[in-house]
């Protein structure tokens, strides 16, 4: 059932299309991403609550056309200086946004993995974001309360990261798991990577399993969380986060480093070699 | 500036994060943000409130880290948890299902009544500066009963009027800055006290409206020497990552 990185990407994530890679601070698919920008696709529309390095990269690479979020910024850092350029500059290319609140877009996961229409919420009361985004209001049938309305998310292809899968393709993930359920049960298509295949998936306290015939690929990448991490297999990488901020805040360094490091590298395993290397170097 | 001399002086961080830490107490149920407010609210659980309830939007109830995260989602925070929830059940059953008391709010530009903004500097289809956005913070603010907001004062943030409003002030019952402590009084931002050496007319100056300043204004207490050694414990694994 596991399939190349490579191979998934390729069949599965098309120009056009609608894409969201979730993973909550924690599991966060950069593998996945990095190939999306590898392959060069393009006019893609993003959806992550928090775009933080990766879709830095794939917004810096001219992956995407529209971006549709919650929290874009580099957590515990600072801005996401890739985000801001394509936003204030419209560098690489003009990106139209679709601002929510962490509220509203959990719903609307919600929503779209129950193949509802839309979300409800309390929310979106006062303030100037309404007015910016898609959001509208209901009223409750029963009680007449006023209520906010997000439509559903329901994108093409749903990536996220987990810790294991058995060779059927079951996956199971555990610590902290956002939305990465939702975003799989939501989305047409869907791509886990995954740090470790095994035989059998021992049942652990607290994990979630997502069942082989609900994931359309499953792929084998080891460290493919970083500079995220994946709970009980390695921690994240803070000092990572902290670099960002100088490699991303000029468009040369940053394009030098996504040449080095992504483009320069097929896979997983070439790029935790690459990053090891320039270590190694300084 | 602690009792016996030997300490470093308290920062306005320190000041700030203690001012905060001592309006949590046992029991209390408090959805945390990174930075300040998780500095706070783990001093806090440190000190007078061993049974404050950390809330981390990540989905961890009743975090109780060893040392302070640098990430809402860091792996310690799900390790020693109560529970770990996912996110949309994080806001659906905890935050709207109002089983938090208290939130902790930041911002690039806060206004007299306590209304906030962390979307953009000028105009939002072409921001001069494009913020990384609301978050949680909308809902945060009107589903908590106690809004409490950590922000160093200056005419660039304390402004007359808003760029963006990405959240309401009207749960806000206290704002904590480098400077002093502001509370609303009929509805208004009103200093209330002054930090040891900061003066009414500083905190005036650093406010880009007429500050409405309280007719007994007092000094905020300086932290124990309890306090500091808690809070700079907790800072340590911080200050290796800078």
């Amino acid at each position: 059932m596991l399939v190349p990185l490579q191979d998934a990407i390729a069949e599965l994530v098309h120009d056009g299309d609608v894409v969201a890679l979730e993973g909550f601070t924690h599991l966060i698919p950069h593998a996945a991403g990095h190939e999306i920008v590898r392959q060069q696709r393009r006019d893609l529309t993003l959806i992550r609550m928090t775009p933080d390095v990766i879709y830095d990269q794939l917004l810096g690479m001219g992956c995407a056309r529209k971006l549709v979020f919650s929290w874009g910024g580099n957590p515990g850092v600072g801005s996401l200086h890739r985000l801001r350029d394509a936003v204030e500059h419209s560098w690489p290319l003009a990106l139209e946004i679709e601002e929510h609140s962490h509220a509203g877009m959990a719903a609307a996961y919600a929503a779209g993995a129950a193949k509802l229409p839309f979300g409800v919420l309390r929310g979106y009361r006062g303030g100037d974001l309404p007015a910016r985004t898609r959001v509208a209001t209901v009223t409750c049938p029963f009680t007449g309360e006023e209520l906010a309305a997000v439509p559903a998310l329901r994108p093409d292809v749903g990536i996220i990261h987990a810790q294991r899968a058995d060779r059927h393709g079951n996956v199971q993930m555990w610590g902290i798991l956002g939305v990465q359920k939702e975003t799989v049960l939501a989305a047409s298509r869907s791509i886990v990577t995954v740090e470790e295949a095994v035989d059998e998936l021992e049942p652990r306290p607290g994990a979630a399993v997502l069942p082989a015939w609900v994931v359309d690929a499953v792929a084998l990448a080891p460290g493919g969380a970083h500079p995220s991490y994946a709970h009980g297999y390695y921690q994240r990488d803070n000092s990572f986060y902290v670099a960002w901020d100088a490699i991303s805040r000029e468009r040369e360094r940053f394009l030098a480093w996504m040449r080095r490091h992504v483009l320069g590298t097929a896979d997983i395993g070439e790029y935790h070699a690459s990053l090891a290397a320039e270590a190694l170097a300084v | 500036m602690s009792s016996d001399g030997s300490a470093p002086a308290v920062s306005a961080d320190e000041m700030m994060a203690v001012e905060a830490a001592r309006r949590l107490h046992d029991g209390t149920v408090c959805f945390v943000g990174i930075g300040l407010p998780s500095l706070a609210a783990n001093l806090a659980r440190r000190t007078h409130a061993p049974g404050c309830v950390l809330v981390y939007e990540s989905g961890t109830i009743g975090a109780k880290p060893s040392e302070l995260p640098l990430s809402i989602g860091d792996g310690e925070l799900a390790d020693t948890a109560d529970a770990v929830v996912s996110v949309p059940e994080m806001f659906a059953y905890w935050l709207q299902g109002r089983r938090i008391d208290v939130g902790f709010l930041g911002a690039a530009q806060i206004d007299r009544y306590g209304n906030l903004n962390s979307t953009v500097i000028g105009d939002y289809a072409h921001p001069e500066v494009r913020l990384p956005g609301g978050g949680g913070a909308p809902e945060i603010a009107l589903g908590v009963d106690d809004v409490f907001v950590l922000l160093r004062q200056s005419p660039r943030a304390f402004v007359e009027r808003l760029d963006f409003t990405t959240s309401l002030g009207d749960n806000v019952r206290v704002v904590v800055t480098d400077l002093g402590v502001l509370e609303p009084r009929e509805r208004e931002l009103t200093l209330v006290a002054v930090h040891p050496g900061v003066d009414v007319d500083k905190a005036r100056a650093a406010t880009g409206w007429n500050l409405a300043v309280a007719d007994d204004v007092r000094e905020t207490e300086p932290p124990t020497d309890l306090e500091l050694r808690a809070l700079r414990a907790l800072r340590t694994k911080g200050h290796e990552h800078g």
